[in-house]
C-alpha cells in the first residue's frame, strides 16, 4: 500500500475512534471534536454576520445532532466529521439569518458540504419533544421534578433517592415516584399527542 | 392508588424485573385487555422519550462544560469581544441581538440552548478568571398550541423571554432593594426568587460594570416588606485570616446554599485593592452572594473565581456599595431614590444556625432575561 493510501486509512480510523468515543459521552472525544472543529464554524458564523456567541450556539446543537446520529443502531457516517459538522451549522446558520431577515445569499465559505436536510429534519421532530419533555418536567413542582430527574436523568436507586429525599424507606420513595410519574405522562402526552 | 401498582407493573414488565410467572400472567392480562396493552405501547414510548431526554439533557451539559473549560483555557476567543470599561448598555443590546435570532426553527416549539458566557473581565487577565454567574439553559416558552396551555407553569418570566443568566443577589432596604454583581444581569430585564421559591418582578436600577455591582428593585405588588435587615455593612477592612460565610444559590434548583471559610487575601487578583481573595467554596451561581464575617456583618460580594484553583474566589468589598450608593446620589435618573443601608446587626452575637435562619429570608435567587 501506498504510504498516502495509508496515511488516509489512518485519518478514517482516528475519525471511527472519536465517534465510538462521543457515542459512549467519553469527554476527551467531545474536547478533541470541539478542539480541531470549532474554529472553522466560528470563522464561518463571524464572517457571515453572526457572534462568537451565535458560533457557539450553532456549533452546540451541530454536536447534538451528531450525537444524536451516533447513538442509532443504523448509523452510518458517509463523510468527514468536519464535512458534516460543517453542513449542520451552515443550515442552521442560514435559517436563522432568514429569520432575522438578514439572509445574504450565498454564504461565503470554501468548505466543503453535504445534504443533511433529512437530519435536520429529525433533529427538529426531536427537539420538540425535547421542549415538550423539559416544559412537562419544569411545571410538576418539587420534589416531583428533582426526583424524577434523580430516577431518569442521574440513573440513581430508589434507595439513595429515598435517602437524598428524606423519605423513610425505598418503597415510600418509589411509591412518590409513580405518583410523580403519572403527572409527568399526563403533561407531556397532552402535548406530545398534539404535535406528532 | 390502583393506577400507580398498573403503572409499576409496567415498567416492571418492560424493564425485564418480573419473574416468569408474572411476566406470564401479565402478558395474558395484556392479550385480554386492550386498555393495558394500550397502556403499555404507550409506557414504552414515554420511556423512550425520556431516555432521548435525558440522554441529551446530559450531553448537552458536558458539552458546554467542555466548551467552557477550552474557553477559560483560552483554546479560542471572541473576536468580537467588548475590551473594556463598557458601558452595560452596550452589553445588553448585544444581547437583544443574539435573542432576536431565538425564532422558532421549523415546528411549532423550538428550542434553544445557550450556555454560560465568560466575560473576560475587563481590567483583569481575564482567561485565568471565571466569573460565577449560573449557566441558564435558555428555554422558549412558546406554549399556544390549540389552545393547550399548561395551566401548572405559574412563572412571572413573560412567554417568549430568553433566560440569559442568573445568579444571587440579597436585600440591603426593606423596600425592596437588592445588590448583586452586574454581570449577573446579562439581559434586559430580571426577577428575584425569595427562598420561599417566590418569584417577584424588578427592575435593573443600575449595573456598574467597573466594580461589578448592580442594583435591583422589586416592584411586585406580592412583595411583603420586611421590618429590617438582621445584618449591617461593615465599611472598615476586614481582617487576614477572618472567617466567613456565605448563602448563595448555585444550584439550579434554586435550594439555597451555605458554605463557609475565611479571608486569604486583603487585595484580589493582581493586587486588585477593590476586592479580597477569599478561601470559599464558590460555585457559578454564588456570583451576587454576599460574605459575612461571624458577626453577620457584610464585608463582601463573591465576584469572580480563579480557574484550576479550587475554592478560591475574589469578593467585591462591602465598601465598594457605600460608594455605589453615594454616586447614585448624583446620578440625575436615581438622585431621588432614597437608600437606607441597614445600621445594626441584630444577630451579631448569635449562634450561626439562628444567623443563617434569619438571614436566608432576604437572600434571593436573580434571573435575568430578555
Amino acid at each position: 500500500m501506498s504510504e498516502i493510501r495509508i496515511n488516509i486509512l489512518k485519518a478514517e480510523l482516528n475519525e471511527q475512534v472519536l465517534l465510538r468515543g462521543l457515542a459512549q459521552n467519553d469527554s476527551q472525544a467531545v474536547e478533541a471534536l470541539y478542539k480541531s472543529h470549532f474554529p472553522v464554524i466560528q470563522h464561518f458564523v463571524e464572517n457571515n454576520n453572526g457572534s462568537f456567541d451565535d458560533a457557539r450556539d450553532i456549533f452546540q446543537e451541530a454536536m447534538i445532532a451528531l450525537y444524536e446520529k451516533v447513538q442509532l443502531d443504523s448509523f452510518v457516517l458517509t463523510c468527514q466529521i468536519k464535512t458534516y459538522l460543517f453542513s449542520i451549522c451552515k443550515h442552521l446558520w442560514l435559517k436563522r439569518l432568514q429569520q432575522m431577515g438578514k439572509y445574504s445569499n450565498p454564504l461565503s465559505s470554501e468548505e466543503e458540504s453535504v445534504s443533511v436536510q433529512e437530519d435536520l429534519e429529525v433533529m427538529e421532530k426531536k427537539d420538540a419533544a425535547f421542549a415538550i419533555m423539559d416544559r412537562a418536567l419544569n411545571s410538576l413542582g418539587e420534589p416531583c421534578k428533582s426526583l424524577l430527574e434523580g430516577y431518569y436523568l442521574n440513573k440513581k436507586g430508589m434507595q439513595e433517592l429515598a435517602n437524598q429525599f428524606g423519605y423513610t424507606n425505598a418503597d415510600n420513595a418509589k411509591n412518590q415516584k409513580y405518583k410523580c410519574l403519572m403527572r409527568l405522562k399526563k403533561l407531556f402526552f397532552t402535548q406530545y399527542n398534539i404535535g406528532d | 392508588m390502583e393506577d400507580i401498582q398498573l403503572l409499576e407493573a409496567i415498567e416492571k414488565y418492560l424493564s425485564g424485573e418480573m419473574s416468569a410467572q408474572e411476566r406470564s400472567d401479565f402478558e395474558a392480562l395484556r392479550k385480554k385487555t386492550s386498555e393495558i396493552d394500550q397502556m403499555v405501547v404507550e409506557h414504552t414510548l414515554f420511556l423512550q422519550q425520556i431516555e432521548w431526554y435525558a440522554q441529551r439533557k446530559n450531553f448537552n451539559q458536558q458539552s458546554q462544560n467542555t466548551f467552557n473549560e477550552l474557553l477559560a483555557e483560552g483554546e479560542w476567543t471572541a473576536n468580537d469581544e467588548q475590551s473594556t470599561q463598557f458601558k452595560i448598555i452596550q452589553l445588553w443590546s448585544k444581547y437583544k441581538k443574539v435573542t432576536a435570532i431565538a425564532a422558532s426553527v421549523g415546528g411549532f416549539i423550538a428550542l434553544f440552548t445557550s450556555f454560560l458566557v465568560m466575560y473576560l473581565s475587563p481590567s483583569l487577565n481575564g482567561t485565568q478568571l471565571m466569573q460565577l454567574s449560573k449557566a441558564v439553559e435558555v428555554i422558549k416558552k412558546n406554549q399556544q398550541v390549540q389552545g393547550h396551555i399548561l395551566n401548572e407553569v405559574k412563572t412571572k418570566i413573560p412567554e417568549n423571554a430568553k433566560l440569559i443568566s442568573g445568579g444571587s443577589g440579597f436585600l440591603i432596604d426593606t423596600k425592596g432593594f437588592i445588590i448583586t454583581n452586574a454581570h449577573v444581569l446579562k439581559g434586559n430585564s430580571a426577577i428575584v426568587i425569595n427562598s420561599k421559591g417566590q418569584e417577584l418582578k424588578a427592575n435593573i436600577v443600575y449595573a456598574d460594570m467597573n466594580s461589578d455591582i448592580a442594583l435591583l428593585e422589586i416592584k411586585d405588588e406580592d412583595f411583603k416588606q420586611p421590618k429590617s435587615i438582621p445584618y449591617t455593612i461593615r465599611k472598615k477592612i476586614s481582617d487576614l485570616g477572618e472567617e466567613i460565610f456565605t448563602l448563595g444559590y448555585p444550584r439550579n434548583d434554586n435550594d439555597i446554599v451555605y458554605s463557609k471559610g475565611y479571608l486569604s487575601a486583603l487585595t484580589g487578583y493582581n493586587g486588585d485593592s477593590g476586592t479580597y481573595q477569599i478561601q470559599i467554596g464558590a460555585n457559578p451561581g454564588n456570583s451576587g452572594a454576599p460574605i459575612f464575617n461571624n458577626q453577620a456583618e457584610l464585608i463582601g460580594i463573591i465576584s469572580t473565581r480563579q480557574r484550576q484553583t479550587e475554592g478560591v474566589a475574589f469578593a467585591v468589598k462591602a465598601s465598594k456599595i457605600i460608594d455605589v450608593m453615594e454616586s447614585l446620589k448624583e446620578k440625575e435618573a436615581t438622585k431621588d431614590m432614597v437608600i437606607k443601608l441597614p445600621k445594626s446587626s441584630v444577630i451579631s452575637n448569635s449562634a450561626r444556625k439562628a444567623q443563617l435562619d434569619r438571614i436566608k429570608d432576604y437572600m434571593y435567587s436573580i434571573r435575568s432575561f430578555n
